[in-house]
């Protein structure tokens, strides 16, 4: 179980835009285990989305580019494929579930059809028994007229369903990891936390492990074992779920997890929040990125950019001032 | 909040919408997007509406503003119908009733500047008298958002979405409404902005003493900012409670499931889930009997053929629309 899967080492991702150079991911390194559900979270532009994009290589040609680092994906340097192997590691070692199922989906086949053609593709099978075999799989995701549905069009299919099916293609070839990139953030309660399930079930079965990106908190502490949060390109903090939740140390998770309203709390306090707003990420990699949200902040936070270390065993922050002697406490500095 | 008068009646509100059948020349079919809705809303209170989406929580928000015309039942402000109004007293009636969108990005005018868009429905209702004026009040209403007044003259796609929001919470409060509704204000923001907006909405509540009907699927914002919350499910709405109750005392087993499938709070906690089977069925056609039926844990025979209503029980304003509850419930009720 301990041995890991995938190895992501100090990764950098540019874009070279017109308005100057973006550094959308800048400096990430982490390792998911055989079996594992890992969580990113961050807000929007914080380079979660990237960075998953990143490790199956799918940026846009011209304007993205991984700039440093290494990914390591079971022994085999993904950084140095080429086009046609590149094209065996996506969907048959890692697949990869988008935010829109409805997008994801080509709407002018049928879902039988779209399935067929990806076994077809990886494997040497004729076509009866890949839809055979594709049929199986929707009713391993608990699709329960799986023969109606494969004859239907995506558009006729409600967003979970179709979230559903794409979990059916992913775990069609059986890949070792399966890339979730917010899967379920456009789909209703009751629909997420079916799919969440879903995904859980997955991974006991295929021991499958699980690269989870969300900005739900609730949804990592259902779902991870380990969790990274990310700051406009950069990990704050990593350590296990657990951890994060008991013993958070970066300031920036203290605003994340303050600022979410509880169903328990009482309505008459006021919701924490984090002042200000991230920063341009053109402009970012000269201090600490947080530094000018941060209340606890001091000189050495405008100046220097905190380097990320490991404070207690599995337990990585990047803040100058957790890493001084004494440390911060949460909430030692009125906010306001 | 028993003491307050009511400012806004819904009485028995339906809202069909037509649907094209399939293929050239189909035969038309009837979406039911709101079935007999009746709603009392307080003046000065933060009403939540919950639900899924389809569940027809923002046509009741859209009806209530004006945008959709209702096929069948009433809407009252301050005891007066709303839907028979000439369109002298209709233009009138926009001055009380203001709404704040879901997308932060459409919902400005791209080619306004922020101060235009802000100072626009002052300009239309007659609101202020001359420049200076305009210009203190809109000066007035950025620092009150909480927006910086350098910002002024920015067009939209200048601002990041939590100040586009506030841009939009500025422009509705701009000509002091009794009535805000809130249509999913913050679904598209990120937590750390959200809070943000949450807070901001929350104090001019306080301080304007505003009503607002707070449209969101996020149950914990909801629970947050409501007095009052009415569960919707298809149409209909399900359970009515005070804001701390859904969580102490939901009744109806869609609450309960909702309740469940919402994400835990902490890793620790292992949270027993209610299951619904399926998914939300077709609003498209007629349908019998209740509408979580089909899906619900506790499906009785009767509930395939009868329509439960909204009933009070048990403890104050409680009211719940199950038979599960028939007996225990107060005679005299709403």
């Amino acid at each position: 179980m301990s041995e890991a899967l995938l190895t992501v080492k100090d990764l950098k991702t540019y874009f070279y835009t017109s308005g100057g150079v973006s550094k959308a991911v800048d400096g990430v390194s982490f390792k998911i285990n055989r079996g594992e559900i890992m969580g990113i979270v961050g807000e929007s532009g914080s380079g979660k989305s990237v960075t998953s994009s990143s490790i199956i290589r799918l940026l846009p040609a011209g304007t993205g580019k991984i700039v440093s680092g290494s990914i390591d994906f079971d022994g085999t340097d993904v950084l140095a494929l080429n086009k046609k192997e590149l094209l065996s590691f996506r969907g048959k070692d890692v697949s990869m579930i988008f935010q829109n199922p409805m997008t994801s989906l080509s709407p002018v086949f049928k879902v039988g059809h779209q399935m067929t053609e990806l076994i077809r593709t990886q494997q040497k099978v004729d076509r009866q028994s890949a839809y055979r075999m594709a049929e199986e799989a929707l009713m391993k995701v608990g699709i329960t007229d799986a023969r109606r549905r494969m004859d239907s069009y995506p558009y006729e299919l409600s967003g979970g369903m179709c979230q559903r099916v794409i979990i059916a293609m992913s775990i069609l070839s059986s890949p070792k990891m399966i890339i979730a990139d917010e899967p379920t953030t456009a789909l209703d309660v009751t629909i997420q936390a079916q799919v969440l399930d879903l995904l859980k079930e997955m991974r006991k079965t295929y021991q499958t492990a699980i690269l989870l990106i969300t900005h739900n908190l609730g949804v990592v502490w259902k779902m991870c074992d380990s969790v990274m949060v990310m700051y406009a390109g950069k990990t704050v903090e990593y350590t296990t779920c657990r951890n994060l939740y008991h013993k958070p140390l970066h300031p920036y998770t203290w605003g994340l997890l303050d600022s979410m309203p509880r169903l328990g709390s009482e309505s008459e306090e006021e919701l924490s929040t984090i002042q200000g707003t991230p920063p341009d990420l053109r402009l970012t990699g000269t201090c600490c990125n947080f530094s000018n949200r941060c209340p606890y902040a001091s000189e050495i936070c405008k100046s220097v950019v905190p380097e990320l270390k490991e404070l207690e065993p599995g337990h990585f922050v990047a803040c100058h001032r957790q890493c001084e002697e004494g440390g911060l406490v949460r909430g030692g500095v009125d906010q306001t | 909040m028993s003491e307050n008068s009511i400012i806004l009646q819904i009485k028995n509100l339906s809202k069909d919408f037509e649907v094209k059948g399939k293929g050239l020349g189909g035969k038309k079919t009837v979406l039911h997007a709101l079935n007999d809705i009746s709603l009392d809303i307080r003046e000065g209170e933060v009403l939540g509406i919950i639900g899924e989406s389809g569940c027809g929580k923002s046509t009741l928000g859209r009806c209530i503003v004006g945008l959709h015309k209702p096929t069948g039942g009433d809407i009252l402000f301050e005891g007066k119908s709303i839907l028979k109004l000439s369109s002298r007293e209709r233009f009138e009636l926009c001055k009380n009733i203001q709404m704040v969108f879901q997308d932060p990005y459409s919902s400005l005018d791209p080619r306004h500047t922020a101060a235009d868009s802000v100072s626009e429905p002052m300009i239309i209702h007659k609101t202020v008298k001359g420049r200076q004026e305009l210009e203190k009040r809109v000066l007035e209403l950025f620092q009150q958002v909480g927006l910086d007044i350098q910002h002024m003259n920015r067009y939209p796609h200048e601002f990041s979405g939590g100040q586009r929001q506030r841009l939009n919470v500025a422009r509705a409060i701009s000509i002091q409404p009794k009535v805000v509704v809130c249509d999913e204000p913050v679904s598209a923001l990120d937590v750390s902005i959200q809070a943000q907006v949450i807070n901001l909405l929350k104090g001019l509540q306080k301080k304007y003493h505003l009503t607002y009907v707070f449209i969101s699927h996020d149950l914990s914002v909801v629970k947050y900012v409501s007095d009052r919350i009415a569960i919707m499910y298809l149409g209909q709405i399900v359970e009515l409670c005070n804001g701390g109750d859904i969580y102490k005392n939901p009744l109806h087993p869609y609450t309960k499931a909702l309740l469940s499938a919402i994400p835990p709070e902490s890793p620790d906690e292992n949270k027993e889930r209610i299951t619904l089977e399926g998914e939300i069925s077709s609003p498209i056609g007629d349908r019998e009997g209740c509408p979580l039926a089909g899906r619900c844990p506790e499906c009785m025979e009767r509930c395939k053929k009868e329509v439960p209503s909204l009933l009070s029980y048990g403890e104050e304003g409680h009211q719940v629309a199950c038979f599960l509850y028939e007996s225990k419930i107060v005679q005299g009720g709403n």
